[in-house]
């Protein structure tokens, strides 16, 4: 397990009117302790009010519930505490006969006892609990609404019935886990890290949080989940069209840096498919945030005609090792860990397995790009080739990196605009007549991303087209991962 | 009882009367907003040309993009200036 960040968001202790505390001695104990079995005869000398934590019969008083522990942030016991106005003024854990003397201020306690013990555990911070006594008590921050499921009501369809899945079910998001997840990050989570078209709604870091419970995620995923949905909403990614649009795109991710090793996702065997569960997760998590937050569904603001599989989830991350490319992040400025975001619509094969020189290979690349969006529209459409490790391997060969295979490629994606005209070669779809007698290329300037990612085996690499791009559609965003 | 938290924007949406639909557009001003998509220009000429004819006074606007919004100015301008938009969407 990676390690996670620890939560800034310690519970604070608040006493409720009902939490009042009795002035004097106040123990706090469980039963399965045998250092408070030990006690026990000091603690009824001395009249000590108690709590039990594990039964109700043992003292006057029970915390099965575990608030008055979770409230006083008990960790050990025994506890035992003196009050003073209602106010804890004193302190002491375990069995240790020199502090409860100096705690209360007696002498010749337990006599027959030995001189110290150290305590247990508390059920109260019982890993297996403590999320839900953060959830109660903890003051936890959490400002979403909550909902009470009825009793009859099954959990999943629940979800469904509220318009908060994709279509497949979702997890729900219980207050406890949301407070799980929210410490995969170190990020207030009412820090606002975006607005979300298409109703242009602040997202803070909490319904991030939820949306990613319910994709799926663990909480080490969020940080990429955040850095994706702040990628995603800038102004250059123009997330509004891309979802309003009738094209295919949505969001694709594209995840560099240590972290993605870390976190479990793929860059390998069927990087781009189903059963991995960081990739699969990631990728659903933005999209339940634009679906949830920005309230952009289909059907509604979403019009694509077809759309395409990805638009559930589309993330995966480069093979950095091997790889005759440096990172892709890291060529576009960003080292480390970062996420890219692309707006893409799907996925094209390339199959060439007889090249073995990197000249031959990009004219298989070249070919097989021309087509993206249409042969004849230049300039219209971004994609990134998403370059396997056996065709990867003929350009780290022959010392090839990504300049100078998108250079090249570049000249082999110059084309005459005469063949592109509306009409040319029988096809309606083209150039307008004006741009007649020149050259253009397939790509605008940076309209081609090259990544490294795929199995071992398998001379096949793929293109996964872009939307409109540039300044008048989106260009690709890349975003550094914070924890 | 099981808790779960809303992932919505939790927005509230304020509702609006639609404006009464005008009886006739003789003398009023109709905005035509072009969205720049391919050959949403075509279909915009020939309503001015209508709308003209059944003596509307007709402006015309263009957002610089059709994957974006319109520009708030752009929004202002027309409702500062129109009575009716058309806005006409291509595909």
């Amino acid at each position: 397990m990676p390690p996670l960040a620890v939560s800034r968001h310690r519970p604070t202790v608040r006493y409720g009117p009902a939490m009042q505390l009795p002035d004097g001695l106040v123990a706090v104990v469980k039963r399965e302790c045998p250092t408070c079995v030990l006690v026990e005869p000091v603690l009824r000398e001395l009249g000590v009010a108690v709590w039990c934590q594990d039964d109700a019969d043992w003292f006057e008083h029970d915390d099965l519930e575990l608030e008055l522990s979770y409230r006083l942030g008990i960790e050990t016991v025994p506890t035992l505490l003196r009050v003073e106005g209602g106010e804890e003024t004193a302190r002491v854990v375990g069995w240790s006969r020199e502090q409860w003397e100096e705690l209360t201020g007696r002498t010749g306690l337990g006599a027959d006892l030995p001189e110290h013990r150290p305590g247990c555990g508390s059920l109260s911070v019982d890993p297996f609990r403590i999320d839900a006594l953060e959830a109660r008590y903890g003051g936890s921050g959490l400002s979403s609404r909550r909902l009470e499921l009825a009793e009859l009501e099954d959990e999943h369809e629940a979800m469904f019935d509220r318009g908060w899945t994709d279509g497949l079910p979702v997890v729900p998001p219980t207050p406890e886990r949301v407070l799980r997840m929210l410490r995969g990050t170190t990020r207030d989570p009412q820090e606002i890290i975006a607005i979300v078209p298409p109703d242009l709604v602040e997202c803070t870091v909490e319904k991030v949080a939820v949306n990613a419970v319910m994709a799926g995620c663990l909480p080490e995923h969020l940080p990429v989940v955040l850095a994706a949905l702040e990628a995603a909403c800038t102004e250059e990614f123009a997330l509004h069209g891309l979802l309003a649009t009738t094209y295919f795109s949505g969001p694709m991710i594209v995840v560099n840096g240590p972290i993605a090793r870390r976190i479990g996702m793929n860059s390998g065997v069927n990087a781009l498919g189903q059963g991995n569960r960081a990739n699969a997760t990631i990728g659903r998590a933005l999209q339940l945030v634009v679906r949830n937050v920005g309230g952009g569904r289909p059907g509604e603001i979403d019009r694509a005609t077809l759309g395409n599989p990805g638009k559930l989830t589309f993330c995966f991350a480069e093979r950095e090792e091997g790889s005759p490319f440096a990172p892709l992040a890291a060529d576009r400025g960003v080292p480390g860990d970062a996420v890219t975001l692309f707006a893409g619509s799907g996925v094209q094969p390339v199959v060439d397995q007889l090249s073995r020189t990197p000249e031959s290979l990009a004219r298989t690349f070249a070919a097989c790009l021309r087509v993206n969006g249409h042969p004849k529209l230049p300039m219209a459409f971004d994609a990134v080739l998403v370059v396997s490790p056996e065709h990867g391997r003929v350009f780290r060969e022959a010392g090839w990196d990504r300049a100078r295979l998108v250079a090249e490629l570049g000249t082999l994606l110059t084309l005459p605009s005469d063949e592109l005209l509306r009409g040319a070669d029988g096809m309606a779809e083209g150039i307008p007549e004006r741009l007649a007698g020149i050259e253009l290329p397939k790509f605008r300037p940076g309209g081609l991303l090259v990544v490294h990612a795929g199995g071992d085996a398998g001379l096949f690499s793929a293109i996964v087209g872009g939307w409109v791009s540039g300044d008048t559609g989106s260009a690709p965003v890349t975003r550094e991962v914070r924890t | 009882m099981r808790t779960v938290l809303d992932p919505t924007g939790e927005q509230r949406t304020t509702e609006r009367e639609l404006l009464p639909r005008p009886a006739s557009l003789r003398g009023r001003t109709v905005g035509l907003l072009d969205i720049s998509k391919p050959r949403g220009d075509v279909f915009l000429d020939r309503l001015e040309e209508l709308l003209t004819a059944d003596g509307a006074v007709v402006r015309r606007y263009r957002k610089p993009t059709f994957t974006r919004t319109a520009p708030v100015d752009l929004r202002h301008e027309i409702g500062e200036q129109c009575e009716v938009v058309i806005e006409a969407l291509a595909d």
